[in-house]
């Protein structure tokens, strides 16, 4: 109890820490690709600029729109982070019971239904700020979300049938037990997790909620000092969240690279917990790596997207998974499948998605 | 009681996708825009009507402020219209310097679109990479005119100043570098699936339409009209520059942008042929109506000194008579009406601004499409509210 209390206390430390160097590293990598340095001025290569961040935003007035809804306007935000925080609870961070607050047996379900949960911050705040601006990205908002959370679900069907398990440290185990990783079984899933992983965060090219440049802010436009931090460290939390569930269910969790390969059983000096965190790091590159290149989607387009391309693609690949099962098919004409259908699926989608 | 289903919503003035502070009053049903309506003014300075109050000379700099992203274009068109009046002669030097200073102009105003475009879309990154070259187009600027933006640089009959050999290097230099730099903007986006899927088949013009609504520059060649008036009617000496003419093929946001693209290269073209053939010689006219001595001249000689006085109090004389004179200027047919009285100051000066005259076709592209498309289509227009606004 006391563990779990202490276990729990720690992390959301770790994460808030953690968010605010992710900020950092955005903005640097961003920086090195726009030509530019980031923040240079606080600290040596701005490594202190979080905290001056953080004491800045703590430290403005929050503002409440005349005609806004007071209490909602204040607990939206509240609700958004929490919904954001509260899946870690079942993520193991490495091997071992020591590295999980709890092992819930149903943890992949858990997970998703509290971050469905944090859509209602976004909805709630947008609703209540007295804005149009802020109503239209409240609205977005619900359109993307109905739009992406079916592919992302059924994304995560293929791993859960291979795994035979929702537990998190689980599906790692069965990784480890068949001595491959499911992203080389369900590449098909894999991509479209990653998909539907950006717009569950809202981030590029799937930011309408925010949508700078037509909406001026979208839901958050109001907000102000705190209340508007919080949102962002929800933001942030979730894409740590994406990342590890991608980590987790596809890329082995905590195992190294080519886990059954013995000559680089030298690797196994690194620990468990930097292998993950390397992997979660990857993904967080690959966020901000998208920031730096695309525009931004209509979100007629990501309803498109998700309906029309990303959900025949998914239920295609938990039918590739049933005969996999079923059939035992031989791994390696298995992988053959896998992969002339995902060159496939990725072309036609890529030709089809202009028209 | 108005239709429940229906918003009204505020865009602008202060809103980061209308480029200055151009308000709309769009009707909204979800978020397909039934009605969009145009509100100008919030710059406006009545430029017209100062420049009644104005010595031909004093218009110069003011004339500057009207797209100030191109603020060459604007000098040109004006004293173009000046000397057409006069009858004057330019010096070929001046008419090459110029043709180097507008086309520079159209560079950098067209870089300045390219990026606040991007950053409309939500692409973020070409606005670093559009204003790394802008800043050296700036820097030439300044060096030439001592002014970043504002340059003041044209004159009746000839130009302010002569191009340090520093600024021709630099130039040199650019037109090496830019057709490369070119690449990167377009790595960034021509094939983007994201940026193709917002641009392509939105905000459709077509020829007809574009005709009707006196569209010019890239708006009107985006929707496959040939028609460019350094090509059709040369002025300042275009017709000794080899150059081509862009145009899209259905006229959607797309086509504009790809248009937009080849006029910069088409742009360093002509660069590279004014730096080559470049002559040398005065760069004001001598012409004695226009003509004011050096001051150590006038300092010396008793005839300088009375002409230089005569052109700095009494100022320009234009003989009686009105003309309109029009140039390609980034944004388009940017036009000068003149109405002298055979004073030193206009009687009527009228200014044709080519995207105040472009933005009247937005309510009609943006009729329902969304949001987010009004956003790419009022970006592809290529707004500058100081023009706009006059």
């Amino acid at each position: 109890m006391i563990a779990t209390i202490m276990k729990t206390v720690l992390m959301v430390n770790i994460l808030l820490v953690v968010i605010a160097y992710i900020t950092w590293a955005e903005r640097k990598i961003l920086g090195r690709m726009q030509i530019r340095h980031g923040p240079m001025r606080v600290g040596w290569h701005g490594l202190l600029q979080p905290i001056a961040d953080g004491v800045k935003l703590a430290t403005k007035e929050l503002i409440v729109p005349t005609g806004a809804d007071s209490l909602l306007f204040l607990i939206a935000p509240v609700i958004t982070l929490v919904f954001a925080l509260v899946p870690f609870a079942v993520i193991p961070f490495a091997g071992a019971p020591v590295w999980q607050i709890t092992d819930v047996n149903i943890g992949l379900l858990f997970i998703l239904a509290a971050s469905s949960l944090g859509m209602y911050g976004i909805v709630i705040g947008g609703w209540s700020s007295n804005s149009k601006y802020s109503l239209m990205g409240a609205l977005r908002s619900v359109a993307q979300m109905i739009s992406y959370e079916v592919p992302l679900i059924l994304a995560l069907i293929g791993p859960v049938m291979l795994s035979g398990s929702f537990s998190m440290s689980k599906m790692v185990a069965a990784q480890e037990q068949a001595g491959y990783w499911f992203i080389f079984l369900q590449p098909l899933a894999f991509v479209v997790f990653l998909i539907s992983g950006v717009a569950e965060t809202n981030r590029v090219p799937f930011d309408m909620v925010e949508a700078e440049g037509e909406l001026v802010c979208g839901f958050h436009t109001e907000y102000s000092g705190m209340a508007f931090s919080v949102f962002f460290l929800a933001e942030y939390a979730n894409m740590i969240l994406i990342s590890a569930i991608a980590t987790l269910c596809f890329l082995g969790g905590w195992q190294r690279p080519f886990p059954t390969v013995g000559f680089l059983s030298f690797l196994d000096v690194v620990p468990e917990i930097v292998w993950f965190s390397l992997k979660i790091g990857f993904f967080l590159f690959l966020y901000i790596w998208l920031r730096a290149t695309l525009p931004r989607i209509r979100y007629d387009q990501l309803m498109y997207l998700g309906w029309k391309m990303l959900l025949p693609v998914v239920l295609l690949n938990i039918f590739l998974v049933g005969l996999f099962k079923f059939y035992s098919i031989p791994l390696l004409i298995y992988y053959l499948i896998t992969f002339f259908t995902t060159v496939g699926c990725v072309a036609w989608c890529s030709k089809h998605f202009y028209e | 009681m108005p239709d429940s289903r229906e918003v009204t919503l505020n865009f602008g003035p202060q809103h980061p996708a209308t480029h200055g502070v151009l308000r709309l009053v769009l009707v909204l049903d979800g978020e397909y825009v039934k009605d969009t309506k145009l509100y100008y003014g919030y710059l406006h300075r009545g430029m017209e009507k100062l420049a009644e109050s104005r010595t031909y000379d004093q218009i110069i700099p003011m004339v500057d402020r009207l797209d100030y992203l191109a603020a060459m274009s604007n000098g040109l068109g004006y004293v173009l219209a000046v000397e057409k009046m006069m009858d004057l002669e330019i010096p070929p030097r001046a008419q090459y310097l110029r043709i180097l200073a507008t086309e520079m102009s159209r560079i950098a105003s067209h870089l300045l679109w390219l990026a606040a475009f991007a950053i409309d879309l939500g692409a973020i990154t070409p606005i670093m990479y559009c204003f790394r070259e802008r800043e050296i187009l700036m820097d030439i600027f300044e060096e030439v005119s001592g002014a970043r933006l504002t340059y003041n640089y044209m004159r009746i009959g000839g130009v302010k100043a002569d191009f340090s050999e520093k600024a021709l290097t630099s130039i040199r230099e650019f037109v090496k570098i830019f057709p490369g730099k070119m690449k990167d903007y377009e790595t960034l986006l021509n094939t983007n699936p994201v940026f193709v899927a917002r641009t392509k088949n939105v905000g459709i013009i077509s020829a007809r339409d574009a005709v009707n609504f006196g569209l010019s520059g890239p708006c009107l060649r985006g929707s496959g009209v040939k028609f460019d008036l350094r090509k059709n009617e040369p002025y300042a000496g275009y017709e000794n520059f080899s150059f081509d003419v862009p145009t899209g093929a259905i006229g959607d946001v797309y086509d504009r942008y790809l248009v937009r693209m080849e006029e910069m290269r088409q742009s360093n073209r002509i660069l590279e042929q004014a730096l080559d053939k470049l002559p040398a010689g005065e760069i004001l006219t001598s012409d004695p109506r226009v003509y004011r001595p050096p001051k150590d001249h006038a300092l010396d000689n008793v005839e300088s000194l009375i002409q230089y006085c005569y052109i700095a109090m009494e100022g320009i004389r234009v003989p009686a008579g009105e003309c309109y004179t029009r140039i390609e200027a980034p944004k388009g047919e940017l036009g000068f009406y003149i109405v002298s009285d055979g004073s030193a100051k206009p009687y009527r000066m009228y200014i044709r601004p080519p995207s105040f005259i472009n933005l009247d076709i937005v309510p009609k592209l943006a009729e329902g499409r969304l949001v987010a498309d009004l956003v790419s289509i009022l970006g592809s227009i290529d707004i500058v509210l100081g023009e706009v606004d006059k």
